[in-house]
């Protein structure tokens, strides 16, 4: 879906207005950091995936997404979760569920979540190769970013087989083959833009092949 | 936004909590109740991100690069192994890519989905990175981008900036600043900022550093 939170190339929206590197802490307010906790813990759980905490904070209207605050959305997203996957009908003993202790927490946060899978295919495309990521208007969630969409691009790096975001948002964790593509910027807007390349990482059901002319 | 939260703080000692504060308040205890969250657990990862993983693993990396061509190959060719060598692994550092600033080309990094960012090496990242001007502009005029941080370019330097739409991760590699030739990986560290491993900003030069520790 291409809600409030697909940012790439909208305007009006004002300087970017640093805080110093040196006087920013990591936290602003205390309900913050409680935010942050809270969804890390609850998503320990293991009852909904990264993809689907990300469509969780995008399914909102966009100017409710860009009017709130960062962690204003985490909480929109967090409480959206534990209602839809009912984790809140049950305490975590009628669910049947072992809560992360802090060691075991820790364990998670030093080891992550790769997501790499085995190939069952081998790659469509070559580095090189020139491909337009295709228009990609769906409701679900997507990481094709839609100032891209319907532009020419070229492979610069083929990253081997990843989780395919738009699948595994609804819960189908399949793997699909992920690439750096390369666009130049007079492709997405215009020639009186600043010359720069744009890389885009973008996986392989985004991408059409272009005959090489 | 300019925010003072210095002002914000002395009202909370007289002020009711704002109704976000006690949503979050309310969340919180249902989930204490219903034993989902383990309130040591909260703890220790809010610990683990304010105090334990932040930028300065990202400057141990690239004041080493800087100064061990071993390194720095290792690096260029796996990032992810490169870094888990020096003990810095984790959530969203399980993909990392390092791209190298040169004389030529400059990197940029932004989420415009979302915020992704490297945290096994920058932390969480800054408010700005996360913001809508930020994630809008960054991709389709860096270089304004890039003067409102002080960062101008030569024109003929080919700019490159890294949309992370997927869970790779990445970090800028800033160019060695002049006049270090003899120093140490421990005082190079000092010429490492966040916003530089970022690519808004260059590294910081020896006189900016000598200027502030004098």
């Amino acid at each position: 879906m291409n809600g409030g939170h697909d940012l790439g190339g909208k305007q009006g929206l004002g300087p970017i207005d640093p805080e110093p590197e040196t006087q920013e802490p990591v936290f602003h307010e205390e309900w913050e950091r409680r935010v942050f906790a809270l969804t890390l813990a609850t998503g320990m759980l293991g009852h909904w995936n990264i993809d689907q905490s990300r469509h969780a904070r995008e399914r909102q209207h966009p100017a409710d997404y860009l009017h709130h605050s960062y962690y204003e959305n985490w909480l929109v997203g967090v409480e959206k979760l534990l209602t839809e996957s009912g984790l809140l009908d049950k305490d975590a003993h009628s669910h049947g569920l072992r809560i992360p202790d802090p060691p075991a927490a820790g364990k998670i946060m030093s080891s992550g979540g790769p997501t790499a899978m085995d190939a069952d295919k081998p790659p469509a495309f070559r580095v090189g190769d020139s491909v337009r990521l295709e228009k990609i208007h769906i409701q679900t969630h997507t990481r094709a970013p839609s100032y891209a969409q319907g532009s020419t691009g070229k492979v610069v790096t083929h990253h081997g087989c990843h989780v395919f975001p738009d699948r595994n948002a609804q819960g189908n964790h399949v793997g699909e083959h992920l690439y750096s593509v390369r666009f130049r910027a007079e492709e997405l807007w215009g020639c009186d833009a600043e010359k720069f390349d744009v890389l885009i990482d973008l996986w392989e059901p985004y991408l059409q092949a272009l005959d090489e002319t | 936004m300019p925010h003072d939260h210095s002002l914000d703080h002395d009202q909370d000692h007289t002020d009711l909590p704002s109704d976000l504060e006690l949503r979050v308040k309310a969340l919180e205890s249902l989930l204490l109740e219903k034993g989902l969250v383990n309130p040591d657990t909260l703890n220790t990862i809010i610990d683990t991100y304010e105090n334990r993983v932040g930028p300065r693993n990202g400057v141990h990396v690239v004041a080493k690069a800087w100064t061990d061509p071993k390194f720095k190959a290792a690096l260029m060719n796996d990032a992810t192994a490169a870094v888990a060598s020096l003990g810095y692994t984790g959530r969203q550092g399980e993909h990392l890519n390092v791209v190298e600033n040169t004389a030529q080309v400059h990197n940029l990094v932004v989420c415009t989905l979302c915020s992704c960012y490297p945290w096994t090496v920058l932390g969480l990242p800054p408010v700005w990175y996360k913001s809508a001007p930020y994630r809008s502009r960054a991709v389709s005029e860096p270089r304004a981008v890039l003067r409102e941080f002080g960062t101008e370019l030569d024109a003929g330097v080919c700019v490159r900036v890294w949309d992370s739409t997927s869970e790779m991760r990445y970090l800028v590699l800033p160019l060695r600043p002049q006049g270090t030739e003899h120093w140490s990986e421990q005082q190079l560290q000092r010429l490492v900022s966040r916003n530089s491993m970022i690519g808004v900003e260059p590294a910081r030069s020896p006189e900016a550093v000598e200027n502030t520790s004098s």
